[in-house]
């Protein structure tokens, strides 16, 4: 599925990186504990949290994560905007909850890492 | 290759650009994209450990053509029993720790899987060094 679609789906906005729009999405991870984000190996992974700080910024760059979707309304600030831009990542915002948000994207096809 | 990088205790927004420098490095270098991925994800598990734990530390990178070792030496309240904080579950971590995403216990026991050798040194009141090895062909 193309991250556009999956922006559809969830109703969200893009905050940063439009140009990724394209780009193809198969996995995805749920989780605000950045602990546990840095122990999945698989690639080219969506990650959904409602951590909203510096950290989860580095998190993705240490993992090779380039998608982040920000789930129940958290906000990117300004400092995460930035370090996501150099870094080439797409920052998406969603008003659904991580249950939901979730929910939305098992049930269009994308796939649990376990 | 020879770089250091001082760490700075409880300095969480700059936590973790030792480890995006090291990853910029090895890119540069073509570095195999999963070898970066394992050392990068140590050593930033390391160093927010510095940040998390200790008042201050220095982290220092020797990358030659076969490995890469990594060596962090920290000033703080030391591990009294490292066999417990190599536990997965345990930590010591403090409530603003956990707010940034980490203290679930599971630190010391990723970087033991991210890397192929693993050193953890302590003493109590003074502080901690962690060495670790991760070969490029391993």
């Amino acid at each position: 599925m193309k991250l556009r679609e999956v922006v559809e789906l969830l109703n969200a906005k893009v905050v940063s990186g439009e140009a990724h729009l394209d780009a193809e999405v198969e996995y995805v991870f749920a989780s605000d504990l950045m602990s546990d984000v840095l122990t999945i190996e698989t690639d080219n992974l969506l990650l959904i949290t409602g951590l909203a700080n510096l950290q989860t910024i580095r998190t993705a760059e240490m993992s090779d994560i380039s998608k982040i979707i920000f789930a129940r309304k958290k906000k990117a600030t300004d400092e995460m905007i930035r370090l996501a831009a150099e870094n080439d990542m797409i920052l998406i915002e969603c008003d659904y909850s991580m249950f939901k948000t979730s929910g939305i994207l098992f049930q269009s096809g994308l796939k649990p890492v376990y | 290759m020879h770089f250091e990088f001082n760490v700075e205790g409880g300095n969480f927004s700059k936590a973790g650009t030792a480890s995006s420098q090291l990853k910029k490095i090895l890119k540069q270098l073509n570095v195999d994209p999963k070898v970066i991925k394992r050392v990068v994800v140590a050593l930033y598990e390391a160093e927010v450990n510095i940040v998390a734990h200790a008042y201050n530390g220095v982290i220092y990178i020797d990358i030659d053509t076969e490995k890469i070792e990594i060596k962090l030496i920290d000033e703080g309240p030391g591990i009294a029993d490292i066999e417990l904080a190599m536990q997965q579950g345990y930590s010591t971590a403090s409530p603003e720790v956990r707010e940034m995403g980490f203290g679930a216990g599971m630190g010391l026991p990723n970087i033991k899987n991210n890397t192929d050798e693993l050193r953890v040194t302590s003493e109590v009141g003074k502080g901690t060094t962690v060495e670790m090895i991760t070969y490029l062909n391993g």
